[in-house]
């Protein structure tokens, strides 16, 4: 290695020392703030269901993000990481009652690690041959192998249970920190840690040569076999990571909901990670962690108010991979960069003018489709933010319409604003 | 034995001809655009229920006709504005946004038509017996499917091999920039073929709704299914994924009509294990839903080019 690189990477280490510190303390303050804030029993299984797509979601970009494999069976490592942390919680239980045996020694706040060796083993056995080749043969032999485990998992009853899945209690086995896991507030406690854990561990993966080389397969794995590297083996090796981490949120949510089924395995699943990874942004590290709390909120809040909740997350997924491909995160980052520049203010009205058209074609768009599916919801008023549509009525329609049409033309009056300062 | 042996080799014949209808149409938007159509399936969805409701107007056979031409515009609005967008970020991009396509549709669907399946049916006259074999009907319906399958084959192989726009296709297969030069429209070429494979998913909609179940989840079962189909054929190649889909499409049907057991089979070899143990009692039956995933795996490790491929994908 030169000296001048020895240099810059000393450089980079003190930047890391001071600088890299602050997100990590501003995200532990988050965790620690939150249950204060929130306080009921419904933020706390919101905000424990959020923890756990969070990790899942950024397993899910060590491969996509990251190596560059687009994979359609990742719910596989969270599920069987799932059923083992479950095993393992029914073995504490039956231990404790007996008094006796290694599991009675093992407390269930680190369930999260046995379902973290279960999805590592299972990459680890079935990896190999799937790792030859990324992009589409990948794509489609993590599709088929998701599609085989969830028909196996309705298969052999002892082990998944079934149709009805198995279930198991969490109150059992010695206590660690004064844990009781009684209550939701109790558990996000441990969700928190495992969530803070999660991360902290899959971003020292990124700063690790074997997450830098994961980059370089992504990139230009052809390059990389002339250094003299084998893509298979390093695409194995973060198969193998992935499949651990998301076996780890596998395990968070084997403590937290305390029942598992079959259906944990198969695409649906497997889809929402990509979701949330591609919304969030698969370039950036925190990407993921974005999408997971947005589409999260939406999934579970939006259903409340639309019945076309699931359509507007899918939406929402459809416009970011057609307009802005960086995700939310990347646009974050666009701001950044632009104001390291210092061309921040001029550049401002343009995107501002950009924000408002979006916000006026998704309203638009949004009274539209209130409007086009009221007759499933039963009543005969629409409301949308509070404004009280008829049914069939033409004010409704002209109303989303007109919405649509300004926030078009406002697009295309602020395009140039945001072309002449690119 | 006969009976079973019979039925399952007519039924299967029927279900691979059903899917070569939805892997045709993939194949041909693969090899051309190099795009995976996540949202074939759906397609073939949109299909049936269009068939649907159109039938409830005009009646079963102009909706047979219609339907697929609604699809198949539906589908060339979403090349020309959706996929040609995304096109220059690459086909990750592209897989995702048929992904969301995929979701957004079947959202869709169950908004419009309910979770529930509807009472889709082909009309009475054709639900009755086309033959009576060992006290079994086949009913006229699955004939008039096979000869919908083989004459839908024949304009197939005719449009690509023997008319002008069927060469352009195939020229821009494999030289797309050099069909460009010549003074084409390759984008055009594109939107009519993505439009062409949708409306072909689009009437295997139309006679699959009938035959299978008009539901919200017909797109979810069957998709895997011809994903694996045109990897097994060979990404690109129709006589590949003609051949995988008979392939599947038998595999299936013996394996469900066959209900023998772990046990009973490792009896025929002189093994006896206990036939009530959770390995010995899983029967070819509930192996069926599996068949198709093995096949893909075992394929692509051991032949990554698939049956009739070229190149591995």
């Amino acid at each position: 290695m030169s000296d001048d690189m020895t240099a810059t990477m000393i450089r980079s280490n003190q930047r890391f020392a001071l600088r890299g510190l602050v997100p990590w303390l501003v995200f532990a303050a988050v965790l620690l703030i939150l249950p204060f804030i929130f306080t009921d029993g419904f933020s706390f299984t919101l905000m424990n269901a959020i923890g756990i797509n969070i990790v899942f979601a950024l397993s899910y970009n060590m491969l996509l993000g990251q190596g560059g494999m687009l994979s359609f069976g990742h719910a596989v490592f969270f599920g069987l990481g799932s059923y083992a942390a479950m095993h393992a919680m029914i073995a504490i239980d039956d231990a404790s009652y007996a008094g006796e045996g290694f599991w009675a020694h093992v407390p269930v706040v680190a369930m999260p690690l046995i379902g973290m060796i279960g999805g590592g083993l299972v990459a680890l056995v079935l990896g190999w041959p799937f790792c030859r080749r990324a992009g589409t043969a990948f794509a489609m032999i993590t599709l088929g192998l998701g599609e085989m485990i969830a028909a196996a998992g309705q298969m052999f009853p002892s082990v998944f249970g079934g149709e009805a899945g198995i279930y198991g209690n969490r109150m059992v086995g010695p206590q660690w920190f004064g844990l009781e896991l009684a209550q939701a507030a109790d558990v996000y406690w441990f969700i928190a840690f495992w969530t803070f854990a999660g991360v902290l561990a899959m971003w020292a993966f990124t700063r690790t040569p074997l997450g830098r080389m994961s980059n370089a397969v992504r990139d230009n794995a052809d390059r990389l076999q002339f250094i003299g590297y084998q893509p298979r083996n390093i695409r194995f090796l973060v198969f193998i990571a992935s499949g651990s981490f998301g076996g780890l949120a596998g395990g968070m949510a084997a403590v937290n909901y305390e029942i598992i089924t079959p259906e944990s395995l198969g695409l649906i699943p497997s889809g929402l990670a990509l979701l949330m990874a591609a919304v969030g942004g698969l370039g950036v590290f925190y990407g993921p962690i974005v999408g997971a709390v947005l589409v999260t909120l939406m999934n579970s809040l939006l259903s409340d108010y639309s019945d076309a909740s699931i359509l507007y997350v899918g939406l929402i997924f459809l416009s970011i991979v057609m307009f802005a491909p960086r995700g939310l995160a990347g646009g974050l980052e666009h701001i950044r960069a632009a104001y390291r520049e210092g061309s921040l203010a001029r550049r401002l009205p343009g995107w501002f003018g950009g924000a408002v058209a979006v916000l006026l074609i998704a309203l638009g768009l949004i009274i539209v489709i209130e409007m086009l599916f009221a007759g499933h919801g039963g009543g005969d008023t629409v409301n949308v933010f509070g404004i009280q549509f008829q049914a069939g009525g033409a004010t409704g329609w002209l109303a989303g319409v007109a919405a649509l049409v300004v926030g078009v033309l406002v697009m295309r009056a602020t395009r140039k604003n945001r072309e002449a300062n690119a | 034995m006969l009976e079973i042996i019979l039925f399952s080799l007519l039924n299967g014949i029927l279900y691979g001809l059903l899917l070569f209808m939805l892997s045709s149409g993939l194949t041909l938007i693969f090899s051309m655009m190099g795009v995976l159509n996540f949202a074939h399936a759906s397609f073939y969805m949109l299909g049936a229920y269009f068939a649907y409701t159109l039938g409830m107007h005009t009646g079963f056979w102009p909706a047979l006709i219609l339907a697929p031409i609604l699809v198949g515009v539906v589908g060339s609005l979403v090349e020309r504005f959706g996929l040609r967008r995304v096109h220059a970020n690459g086909h990750v991009a592209e897989l995702l946004f048929t992904f969301g396509l995929a979701y957004v549709i079947d959202e869709l669907v169950q908004l419009t038509w309910g979770t529930v399946a509807v009472p889709y049916r082909e009309p009475d006259y054709l639900r009755e017996p086309l033959f009576t074999l060992f006290g079994t009907d086949y009913s006229i319906f699955r004939g008039v499917v096979i000869l919908i399958s083989i004459l839908m084959f024949i304009a197939l192989w005719y449009l690509l091999k023997k008319t002008r726009v069927g060469m352009m296709i195939r020229a821009a297969l494999t030289h797309g920039a050099m069909v460009g030069h010549l003074g084409h429209n390759v984008p055009r070429l594109f939107m009519l073929v993505f439009g062409f494979g949708c409306a072909l998913a689009g009437l295997a909609g139309v006679i699959g709704g009938p035959l299978l179940a008009t539901e919200p989840g017909m797109a979810a079962t069957l998709g895997p299914i011809v994903f694996v189909v045109v990897v097994v054929g060979g990404m690109g190649s129709l006589p590949g994924a003609f051949y995988a889909s008979l392939l599947i499409g038998l595999l299936q049907t013996f394996f469900v009509a066959i209900d023998a057991s772990v046990a009973d089979i490792l009896g025929i070899f002189g093994l006896q294990i206990d036939p009530y143990g959770e390995v010995a009692r899983i029967t070819l039956a509930n192996l069926a839903p599996m068949t198709p995933f093995i096949l893909l795996v075992l394929m692509l490790i051991f032949r990554p080019r698939g049956l009739m491929g070229e190149l591995e994908p």
